[in-house]
């Protein structure tokens, strides 16, 4: 059974690697020039010429990219190859805004169901699995990237997209499914209902689960790892890159493998711009050095996270980047304190709460309000008014010592807050409104 | 022991939620004998006393209604001022502490019904029994 889907890559020593980056960066820096006027403009005003650009210490030179340039130059302007030449376009669910729209071509797709094929193989599977996809397909590159992946690895797959989730269980059950791919609130979500049906993890022959598209805590791992009888493997990607993929967990579970032979990453100071050494916190940046069709340069993911070259026990040499802490976009100011949704859950997992809350936050007489609304369980709730109230003020104090500042906290009854089967709506910010 | 069957259930503090579970209760036949409502401004705590706890649990537990029972004394007072006085002071005299307390929906002229939820059942009941103060019997509570 294979280890790796492409070992060559995946355990390459760091000096081979960064020789490929630099001789796939060069090559790429003179396409995007040639072909792309909106960053041939960005470049010429930095006064960076192709020619400047010889290995990857040169990377910084470049300019960088950001969501607002997407925007600027939608839908066709960061476009580096014909469409004729394309065959996908995946996008964004734009929920912030205007909607990031991603093509490929044929090789890009190739490419990308490589890196997801990657992971897989990573999280164990081959073509002795049953691998289900719970990831909505469409637009979303979830389900696509996470499909084409399971066909090149070779398993039987399962093309369920999201929902319907008593149908998931059934397939899952009838057609022993041995892998499970969907976002983290899904696969909680999934949990719960096999519990609700009356199952358990030995009704089914799952055995790991891929997740990502959103931020999960380690508690909630453990609590789906429990609730599935499964090992649960991180993965991360985003649409501007290619979509997930662009990093994947092995079973050593801590920090996922970029696929540095496809997209170089950078850790910057969010603030300077500066390129900051391997360890420090800071902005993640991706240059992807293979795609054709939407090759970015330097784009700023707004994910605050580090990188680390220690030696993984799985054998693969690919640099490793930490669980993000956040994206900048999710980081609410609450107060003039940063919070991220992350930290909350994390309180909440500890002191034995289900991980279904949702925060709102207002602002009332000019000082910001914050409202967390939290789940219990049947065993949580006593016929004594005190006990409960009590339980709030203990959850609040716990929630005040992690960010500093003193939420409202509301207990409410099991399942009355919405479950999703994408990604989860954890925030409502109000204050928005009132600008 | 004679001791009755309270159930209590999580009611948040929303337009139609004590609307919702008290038809729930209906519809299935069953009869609230008494019931006493705490709430604050984001839920409340429905405690009610029925003909057929049971029953009552296995609806709500279908239906998911957050809930949890508990054992109360039912104490048979006289209607008289000063009824009341009595009760609590004998618990109080044997060091028991009254959680809350509410008062049935009285059938029996001379007589206030009331339910005492006390953190130590047996000690009550001693210390009522020895100063002749009557127990309601669960049968009494919950048929009438």
């Amino acid at each position: 059974m294979a280890k790796y889907w492409q070992e060559d890559m995946e355990t390459m020593s760091p000096e081979d690697m960064k020789k490929l980056q630099s001789e796939r960066l060069v090559k790429q820096v003179h396409h995007v020039y040639e072909n792309v006027p909106y960053y041939r403009d960005l470049m010429d005003k930095k006064g960076v010429k192709p020619e400047d650009i010889r290995s990857v210490d040169d990377l910084h030179k470049l300019p960088f990219l950001s969501k607002a340039d997407l925007r600027e130059a939608y839908p066709f302007g960061l476009l580096a190859k014909p469409l004729s030449d394309c065959v996908r376009i995946h996008s964004t669910s734009g929920t912030t805004g205007k909607r990031v729209v991603a093509f490929y071509t044929q090789h890009d797709v190739d490419l990308w169901e490589d890196c997801c094929a990657r992971a897989i193989t990573a999280a164990g599977g081959n073509e002795d699995d049953v691998c289900q996809i719970a990831y909505g397909y469409g637009l979303f590159t979830g389900g696509m990237g996470l499909h084409g992946g399971s066909h090149k690895a070779g398993c039987l797959t399962l093309p369920m997209s999201s929902g319907n989730t008593e149908r998931q269980i059934q397939f899952m059950r009838d057609l022993g499914a041995t892998i499970l791919c969907c976002t983290p609130s899904y696969a909680a979500y999934i949990g719960e209902t096999l519990h609700d049906m009356g199952l358990t993890p030995d009704d089914i022959k799952l055995k790991a689960g891929i997740f990502g598209a959103e931020p999960w805590t380690e508690e909630m791992r453990r609590s789906i790892e429990k609730s599935l009888g499964i090992k649960a493997y991180d993965i991360f990607g985003l649409t501007e890159i290619s979509g997930p993929g662009v990093a994947f967990e092995c079973e050593e579970q801590s920090g996922m493998h970029i696929n540095e032979d496809h997209f170089i990453p950078e850790i910057i100071d969010p603030e300077t711009g500066e390129v900051l050494p391997e360890g420090s916190v800071g902005e993640l940046v991706f240059t992807s050095i293979t795609k054709e069709a939407f090759p970015l340069l330097r784009y700023r993911t707004r994910d605050l996270c580090v990188l680390s070259r220690k030696k993984c026990s799985c054998g693969r040499t690919l640099i490793k980047m930490a669980k993000p802490m956040g994206r900048s976009d999710d980081m609410m100011i609450i107060r003039g304190v940063n919070v991220f949704p992350s930290q909350i859950e994390t309180v909440l997992i500890e002191q034995g709460y289900s991980p279904n809350y949702l925060i709102e936050v207002d602002r009332k007489n000019n000082t910001d309000t914050l409202d967390i609304s939290v789940e219990m369980n049947p065993d949580q709730f006593s016929d004594k008014m005190k006990d409960v109230q009590d339980k709030e003020k203990a959850l609040a104090g716990a929630i005040k010592t992690m960010l500093g500042i003193n939420p409202k906290v509301h207990l409410v009854s099991p399942k009355s807050i919405a479950r999703s089967e994408g990604k989860a709506v954890r925030v409502i910010d109000r204050r928005k409104l009132h600008d | 022991m004679d001791t009755i069957k309270q159930i209590s259930i999580f009611v948040e503090n929303q337009p139609g939620k004590l609307a919702e579970l008290t038809r729930l209760l209906a519809d299935a036949d069953i009869d609230l004998r008494t019931l006493s409502l705490a709430d604050t401004r984001d839920f409340g705590i429905l405690r009610v006393i029925v003909n057929k706890p049971d029953e009552t649990e296995k609806l709500l537990k279908a239906n998911e209604w957050t809930y949890k029972t508990a054992d109360v004394i039912g104490v048979k007072l006289p209607d008289r001022p000063g009824g009341v006085a009595e009760v609590l002071e004998a618990i109080n005299e044997a060091g028991v502490n009254v959680e809350y307390m509410y008062a049935f929906v009285n059938r029996i002229p001379g007589r206030a019904d009331t339910v005492f939820r006390v953190d130590d059942i047996e000690t009550t009941l001693k210390a009522l029994t020895a100063k002749g103060i009557e127990i309601l019997s669960p049968e009494e509570a919950y048929n009438g």
